[in-house]
């Protein structure tokens, strides 16, 4: 029993150092976790088959890049469905190219869903055209980003840091 | 005129920390990398700098009791007694100091009469002795080596004892080794210390940072209690260096005098510090966690890396430092670290910085983010190299 609390420990610790940057290799894992590459590549291959690991993709400033994106959090209220309760008008929703997220919330309302568009004329157009006309979808009240101080773990604040002397005790 | 009387002798012959000649090269140099470091690399946790900047804005500006604050006593007391079952009273066995290093300072001129001797397990923190020293007392190295991981025993603790030996003063996990104490080894030590009247120092500022089997808290032991005094801090496992807030735990007929000491050189420590230092032990564990999970995945990076470099290296159970032998090379200490610094603008600390013991190895925190150690390590690489060929030709 002990031996298998500490593999999913081991297991927990590969998809850590994952998540904390993607492009660890097979090879930095192993010698971070002082298991062989052999098998922390099984292991990875099989999270990646089984989609504990969905993708690994960049996190990017595209302000500092230079483009233009408007971001939008709304909030639905729907009526769910008989037999399938939320869940068909959440996947007609996320289906959306547009949509970043949707999630069922307590609350006021019912989604929270999260749009991204290049201007908000196109925003507006999807809330109005796609989001709104939904049959089931009975109100939405949409909050525009204003500003990003972290997104996904990652401050978008003046950089913090120990200025350490170069040699302590 | 008549020239100004000498300064006291006991000022003017303390020695310079070895580390001080390398700071001044290195902090003249840009792109050095730095494993050089006793500190750890990550900025306090916000959790915790927020419960001080909330003490602050509601005026928490005074000084405390000499004790320090309960809450944060009480804290403590439960945190060891979660940890290590080892009982400590708030109210008079545990005395809040600034940092271990004013603790190890009080209990010293507490027990100590001049020309006492105390065993000091060297390599070890570079204070110790001075502070035994500027005590009153005389420190005696007891050498420890490679071969033993670093880890001091009985018997050759016992090769040092005369009629004054009053105390014997333990690092462990170890700066700069690395090294942790079994249990059983420890019990020995006590056993010893038990034969022979003597008190028992022990600095565990870094519990924390074991990264394999089970930290021994010396106090834990049986026999051990009435005679120990330990010292613990802030500073590593919670990144608060810069806070300064450490605390001594002993039988309150020993913390006593201590406390008379500190009441008058220190009065109290800061209360900002004592504030974020009680956040810390409430709401930080899985912060500390982390941490330790990351100085755990460097320290297999950089060990395996200096044992593929030919440099031979234990793996440290426990702190942040990796301790190899550069005596493959044919240079001292100070001059592979002197010339790795010119050279390479790698910054580290020459074993001998750290007393008997230390010759033919250097000091690498691992304090620092794996990007920094691969790019060391490779430079490190680069200078063995040459330092080969060199010797080929
Ligand atoms: C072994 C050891 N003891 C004590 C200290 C000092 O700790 P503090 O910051 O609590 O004064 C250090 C700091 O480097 C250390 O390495």
């Amino acid at each position: 029993m002990k031996g298998e609390s500490v593999r999913e420990e081991k297991r927990c610790e590969i998809l850590t150092i994952l998540s904390r940057d993607g492009r660890a290799s097979a090879e930095d894992i192993a010698k971070q976790t002082g298991r062989p590459e052999s098998e922390v590549k099984d292991t990875i291959a099989q999270y990646e088959h089984d989609g504990v690991i969905k993708r690994y993709n960049a996190v990017i400033d595209w302000e500092k890049a230079g483009i233009d994106k408007v971001t939008a959090f709304i909030d639905v209220r729907v009526v769910p469905a008989r037999d399938v309760g939320f869940d068909a008008i959440a996947g007609r929703i996320a289906r959306f190219p547009e949509v970043r997220s949707v999630w069922l919330v307590s609350g006021g309302s019912d989604l929270r869903v999260v749009v991204e568009a290049t201007n908000l004329r196109q925003l507006a157009n999807f809330v109005a055209e796609k989001l709104s006309t939904i049959n089931g979808v009975t109100g939405t009240v949409t909050h525009f980003q204003l500003r990003r101080y972290k997104e996904d773990d990652v401050l978008y604040l003046e950089a913090e840091g120990n200025e350490r002397l170069v040699i302590t005790p | 005129m008549i020239p100004l009387k000498p300064i006291a002798k006991i000022a003017s012959e303390l020695p310079v920390s070895g580390i001080r000649r390398f700071f001044d090269i290195a902090a003249s140099m840009q792109d050095v990398i730095s494993l050089g470091v006793g500190e750890p690399d990550f900025v306090t946790p916000w959790s915790i700098r927020e419960a001080a900047i909330y003490s602050l804005e509601r005026g928490q500006t005074s000084y405390t009791s000499n004790w320090g604050l309960i809450e944060l006593r009480r804290a403590i007391s439960e945190h060891l007694e979660r940890l290590y079952q080892v009982n400590y009273r708030p109210e008079d066995q545990i005395l809040i100091t600034v940092g271990v290093s004013e603790g190890l300072d009080i209990a010293l001129r507490t027990i100590l009469d001049a020309g006492d001797e105390v065993l000091v397990p060297e390599p070890c923190y570079v204070s110790y002795k001075p502070c035994i020293s500027l005590a009153g007392g005389i420190p005696v190295a007891v050498e420890t080596t490679a071969e033993e991981g670093f880890r001091v025993n009985a018997k050759q603790l016992e090769a040092h004892l005369t009629s004054r030996t009053k105390a014997i003063l333990l690092g462990y996990p170890s700066n700069p080794t690395g090294a942790t104490m079994p249990r059983a080894l420890m019990e020995e030590i006590v056993r010893f210390a038990e034969a022979n009247g003597l008190y028992i120092l022990s600095d565990e500022i870094y519990d924390r940072l074991t990264y394999e089997g089970e930290h021994t808290c010396v106090p834990s032991i049986k026999g051990a209690y009435e005679r120990t005094i330990l010292f613990n801090g802030f500073s590593k496992a919670y990144a608060m260096t810069g806070w300064r807030i450490g605390y001594i735990c002993a039988p309150s007929n020993i913390l006593a005098p201590m406390m008379k000491i500190h009441s008058y050189t220190m009065l109290c420590a800061p209360i900002t510090g004592q504030k974020a230092a009680i956040e810390a032990l409430k709401g930080s564990e899985p912060q500390v966690q982390d941490m330790v999970e990351q100085y755990s995945q460097r320290r297999r990076v950089i060990v395996n890396g200096f044992n593929q470099i030919g440099l031979e290296c234990h793996m440290p159970a426990g702190a942040f430092y990796a301790f190899p032998s550069i005596v493959s090379t044919g240079l001292s200490s100070e001059e592979f670290a002197e010339r790795l610094l010119y050279e390479q603008h790698v910054a580290l600390v020459p074993g001998t910085a750290f007393g008997a013991g230390g010759a033919n190895h250097v000091r690498c925190s691992y304090a620092t983010s794996i990007d920094k150690i691969e790019i060391a390590l490779a430079r490190i690489k680069c200078f063995v190299d040459k330092l080969k060929t060199e010797r080929l030709i």
